[in-house]
């Protein structure tokens, strides 16, 4: 079978089960959505503020939220050991990977659109003139935390203090992604707005790299 | 029906941490065999077993597993299956979703169909629909073994598949074993404490400390050995 195929198949699957049970998505909209508004009230910032601070925390609510939402993504599978099912499937092994990283993405980038407009009203920002940049920026920041958290919840998934663990190896390794994402995102706010290409470029970088690490290296992952 | 699989295991070792969980396994199973690898709690048989399923990678030693077409492991998954005490199934899906998910990542050819045989054949063709998680231990076993034979399996591998089941599950248990068996299906299954499962079981083999204690197969007596399994419980 193909690798598109299998990751086909394990995305279809990751998007049903999150459908019928609801648990990530609405747990950590809730939770972010508390982070973005106790942010806005802590800093209360001026508008020459908003636009130099709010991408930078518009990003750390993006972090929290993958922390929340890649921790369970394979602690849910040894509930009934069925990662040891998907393992033993003739598959690729990196399309379980692949399939779990895409649905983290896609579950991710629904929290974020439903999160943007909250954030544009709280911070007095306006987002439509820069929407088509701001989801470039989006999508590869998110395929960053997504690739990089779901390697590590794969990692910790076993470990007793799982919960602590994820976001002490996660939260270094994805700095560069939420400097590089708040940069360019800075930019688009700016009074003449446009789009970072260097850190645009560091982003696409950081993507291929961990993406390419993660085909060669994830089967490692699995092993016990 | 193909004939089964035969597995070789070469002086096996398996490490975790400090802790030696399989001291140097020798053992070969025939194509079409029935064992039953009996022993105490923490005597090395599901280590054994997911070394078997390909998901544990032996310390030391290697571990060969024939017949026609199986030089790559992705070769010999498609046609092994697996039963443990872990379902190994999707509580949020339903039996439905569950079977047609797995027949399709085997990529079997007419899954819809396959997976209405194989609900039919374990009596749940009533509950297709309902989830996973709805269903009592006994349904969820039997669901599992119709996971398991999906894909018309050439090595069955059973990690204690009785428990939670009553004596009539069981039962049932014993005779889809047995025909699976008569069918040419080599099946290794750890347990613990005699059950009817075992009633088509042609070899028995005694772990202890992660080593084989008792083969049957090499003198040892078969019926002495499963009720040894049973009085360790």
């Amino acid at each position: 079978m193909s690798l598109a195929r299998a990751t086909g198949l394990i995305l279809a699957k990751e998007l049903r089960v999150e459908l019928r049970s609801r648990e990530l998505l609405s747990t950590t909209l809730v939770f972010v959505l508390l982070v973005l508004v106790l942010f806005s009230f802590t800093f209360d910032p001026t508008a020459a503020e908003t636009h130099r601070f709010g991408p930078g925390l518009l990003w750390l609510a993006f972090l929290f939220a993958g922390s929340l939402m890649l921790q369970p993504s394979f602690v849910r599978e040894q509930t009934n050991d069925t990662l040891s099912a998907l393992r033993m499937a003739p598959i690729d092994p990196f399309a379980v990977l692949l399939g779990k990283l895409a649905a983290n993405a896609v579950f991710l980038f629904i929290v974020e659109l439903i999160l943007l407009p909250i954030f544009a009203a709280l911070y007095n920002l306006s987002i439509l003139p820069v929407l088509g940049r701001l989801l470039v920026v989006l999508s590869l920041g998110t395929l960053g935390l997504a690739t990089t958290g779901t390697v590590f919840s794969a990692i910790t998934a076993q470990a007793r203090l799982r919960e602590l663990l994820l976001p002490l190896l996660l939260f270094p390794i994805v700095a560069p992604v939420l400097i590089a994402s708040t940069e360019v995102t800075v930019g688009l706010f700016s009074e003449q707005p446009e789009l970072n290409r260097v850190w645009l470029v560091f982003l696409i970088a950081f993507d291929v790299v961990f993406l390419t690490a993660t085909w060669l290296f994830g089967e490692y992952l699995f092993e016990e | 029906m193909p004939a089964g699989f035969s597995i070789q295991f070469e002086n096996i070792e398996k490490r975790f941490g400090m802790r030696l969980a399989l001291r140097g396994i020798t053992l070969r199973v025939q194509a079409g065999e029935f064992v039953a690898l009996v022993g105490a709690n923490g005597s090395g048989k599901t280590t054994l077993l997911r070394i078997a399923a390909l998901l544990v990678r032996p310390s030391a030693g290697t571990i060969k597993i024939g017949g026609e077409g199986t030089q790559t492991p992705r070769a010999i998954r498609a046609r092994c299956g697996m039963v443990s005490h872990a379902t190994l199934l999707y509580d949020e899906l339903t039996a439905e979703e569950n079977l047609r998910f797995f027949a399709r990542l085997y990529d079997l050819p007419q899954a819809n169909t396959l997976c209405a045989a194989a609900l039919e054949r374990v009596g749940l063709s009533s509950r297709a629909r309902d989830l996973v998680r709805t269903f009592s231990r006994g349904m969820r076993q039997r669901l599992s073994l119709a996971r398991a034979m999906l894909a018309g399996p050439r090595l069955l591998l059973l990690d204690e598949p009785a428990t939670g089941l009553d004596p009539k599950g069981q039962g049932w248990l014993g005779r889809e074993l047995a025909r699976l068996h008569a069918e040419g299906c080599t099946i290794l299954m750890s347990t613990h404490g005699q059950n009817e499962a075992q009633s088509a079981v042609t070899r028995a083999i005694r772990l202890e400390a992660g080593a084989v204690a008792e083969d049957s197969g090499d003198r040892g007596d078969l019926g002495a050995i499963l009720s040894g399994g049973a009085s360790e419980k």
